[in-house]
């Protein structure tokens, strides 16, 4: 164990550990928004994020961009990653979208068993991630950088940069939409009642499959948004990229009690900060397995996760 | 009752099937080994990654086993000899099916391979089982052959060649006074890193991150830290790439040295030019660019004028010694081995002497490590680093 490292570097972790957890958030708000409506693990969401690194590369090439561009100056920059940030969004959930018609609806007509979703559920997964393996050869992408990364300012000694900031800013920002959206608006209401109890909403009035739509496509929204802070910050994607994401972005969900949107961004964040505080404190080998450890543990005490409702219980 | 009995005869019907299936293809083998015509459409196979995340590296190794097979061929165009790929991505999960696979098939003689430590770990025990000669141009683990296997050999220098010159390099031409050193985890990360630490004597510190990994913002935290002046990392080029590339963006300004693993174009691909410029990658092997007689021209003739990669002219010599052997009528797998074994002449592309010692590792006297330097997004020639 080394304590040195981690006192000594422990705001740089909590800051860096901060970054990190809030893509594992945004992701895990897809995982969170399908249980708490539909009970199920929609374990396709990690390659609606990959394909969300995927478009937005893919654009930024489009647009002029590779890999050993200079960095635009702020007019082209801000178009760059508006543009970027549409196509993700877009094809991140027109991919989850797609996800839901093809493979989980005909199901659910079916009345199949929950066990039938699962399989469909990593069947989906694979399909995905396998295709763009094969397409894209599974090579390795880098891209350009788009925003060069710059300290603004110091906290206790921790540099702060400006992609920091703005992955932050741009999480908090997702989250308080996100939570505004589903306890105010009127779809969001309908959400909520076919969280609660399906056969009830649907008698009166709320349509049910176009609110399983509704949640696919805000999951996948901010998948995409992910996948954007992703590129800016990680400059990389590959065909397999989701595969880990989506495994820490899943236990985020869980731990912070799945079914529930606060829980998913505490659970992001702390995950985020757990692992790098294990990596800084036994060594970068330790970092899953403590990640993990914490997970059970927080489990065997709050089987439900740390904020415990689900979606269909928050206020009406 | 019925349907029980249709069951029990339908089961003796496929048990029948297969078995006499079994026994024709016996027989086939059979009659092609006594055959006069055996020497005829064996094969070489190429086992290594041909996709995936170190793909770059195993594209060239079979490039180059491609240009000695196919140059075969044109001469001998009456009794051909073939390439069979074994694509294990460099996975060592995937390699046992891969192994059995290339074991399972009687035409393939002779294996250029198995490219990386990991998978020749687990591909060892069966190819020895089989008998199945096995020749690596590239994987660098020392402990490859203290396992026992008779068939394994290894036509480059190992790690313990490799990883003290890299140690030198940091310590003499480097001069790095605090030097940090980060492994994957992998068979042959660890066992890198570990001679390079024999040499450096202290570290300023060291860690470790996963195959797959891709935030390596801890590890990044903690190199910045230190106030270390140069990395060694052993690994490959696609984490190599990453963790540079958050190390630069994170203002750090020192210099990562690493070892054949990232020795690739694909390494730039993933870091940026900008990024990757000015690291030291070392081989145990002499550059390809600048390989003997026409290997390089026949090279760039065959592969759309790609420049020849690491390892590509190692692989070109080593498929040129089973070539040999299939030629002189060594068509059997034993046979082949005991050539292998027996051979003594310099590599035309190479111009290194093969000659193994009896664990099947190459001759010491022969081995040279050099440090090439990424340089303009190239991966160019350095220096020969000197014997210590």
């Amino acid at each position: 164990m080394n304590f040195d490292e981690l006192l000594g570097n422990f705001p740089a972790l909590t800051i860096t550990g901060l970054e990190q957890g809030a893509i594992y958030a945004l992701v895990a708000l897809g995982y969170t928004l399908v249980y708490g409506v539909l009970r199920l693990i929609n374990f396709a969401h990690s390659e609606v994020f990959m394909v969300g690194t995927f478009t937005a590369f893919w654009t930024w090439e489009a647009l002029g961009y590779d890999q050993n561009s200079a960095a635009p100056a702020l007019g082209p920059l801000i178009l760059a990653l508006a543009a970027g940030l549409i196509v993700a969004g877009v094809a991140s959930a027109a991919t989850a979208v797609t996800v839901e018609l093809v493979a989980y609806r005909p199901l659910r007509r079916r009345n199949a068993p929950p066990l039938a979703f699962l399989i469909t559920a990593i069947g989906a997964s694979f399909v995905l991630a396998e295709s763009f393996g094969i397409g894209t050869s599974r090579a390795p992408f880098g891209m350009p950088t788009l925003l060069p990364s710059e300290t603004l300012f110091t906290v206790f000694g921790a540099a702060v940069t400006n992609i920091q900031l703005l992955i932050l800013g741009v999480t908090l920002v997702m989250m308080v939409g996100l939570d505004q959206f589903v306890n105010r608006s009127r779809l969001g209401r309908g959400i909520r009642a076919v969280a609660q109890d399906p056969d009830t909403a649907a008698l009166m009035g709320v349509n049910k499959n176009r609110v399983i739509l509704l949640v696919f496509v805000l999951g996948g929204l901010m998948a995409g948004v992910a996948a954007l802070l992703w590129n800016v910050r990680y400059e990389f994607t590959k065909f397999n990229v989701g595969f880990l994401i989506g495994l820490k972005a899943f236990a985020a969900a869980v731990l912070g009690g799945i079914g529930n949107l606060r829980g998913a961004l505490l659970g992001g964040l702390l995950l985020g900060v757990v692992e790098n505080y294990a990596a800084g404190l036994f060594g970068g080998e330790w970092k899953d397995f403590t990640g993990f450890v914490l997970l059970i543990v927080l489990l065997m005490f709050r089987p439900t996760g740390l904020l415990g409702e689900s979606l269909g219980r928050a206020r009406a | 009752m019925r349907q029980k009995l249709a069951r029990v005869l339908g089961g003796v019907a496929i048990s029948a099937l297969v078995f006499s299936s079994a026994a024709a293809c016996k027989a086939d083998s059979g009659t092609e080994e006594g055959g006069n015509s055996a020497a005829c459409g064996l094969k070489i196979g190429f086992f290594g990654p041909l996709t995936g995340d170190a793909a770059g590296l195993g594209i060239h190794m079979r490039n180059g086993t491609k240009l000695a097979i196919d140059q075969y061929n044109k001469d001998n165009a009456d009794c051909k000899v073939n390439l069979e790929q074994y694509d294990s991505q460099g996975d060592p999960a995937k390699a046992p099916p891969l192994a059995q696979q290339a074991v399972g098939d009687a035409k393939v003689v002779g294996l250029v391979g198995p490219a990386f430590s990991g998978e020749s770990e687990v591909g060892g025990p069966i190819f020895d089982a089989a008998g199945l000669p096995a020749i690596t141009p590239s994987a660098t683990n020392p402990t490859l052959t203290t396992k026992g296997w008779k068939v394994f050999h290894r036509g480059v220098g190992n790690d313990t060649s490799q990883g003290p010159a890299a140690g030198r390099y940091i310590k003499n031409v480097l001069k790095a006074e605090k030097v940090y050193v980060v492994d994957d985890q992998s068979a042959y990360g660890t066992g890198l890193v570990a001679e390079v630490k024999k040499v450096l004597g202290s570290v300023t510190g060291e860690d470790k991150v996963q195959v797959k990994q891709t935030n390596f913002s801890a590890v990044v935290t903690k190199i910045v830290g230190s106030g270390a002046t140069a990395l060694f990392f052993g690994g490959y080029y696609t984490e190599a790439g990453l963790l540079l590339k958050q190390l630069k963006g994170a203002g750090w300004k020192g210099t990562m040295v690493a070892g054949d693993g990232v020795n690739d174009a694909l390494f730039i691909k993933v870091a940026g030019q900008a990024v990757a410029e000015g690291t030291i990658l070392t081989c145990p092997c002499a550059p390809a660019t600048a390989a003997k007689g026409t290997f390089v021209t026949d090279y760039k003739a065959a592969f759309e004028n790609a420049e020849p990669g690491t390892y590509a002219d190692v692989s070109y010599d080593i498929a040129k010694i089973y070539l040999e052997g299939i030629k002189a009528g060594k068509t059997t797998r034993a046979d082949l081995l005991a050539f292998v074994k027996a051979y003594n002449k310099a590599g035309t592309a190479t111009g290194v002497t093969y000659k193994f010692e009896a664990s099947g590792e190459l001759d010491p006297a022969q081995v040279v490590v050099w440090a090439f330097k990424v340089n303009a997004g190239k991966v160019v020639p350095d220096i020969e680093i000197p014997k210590a």
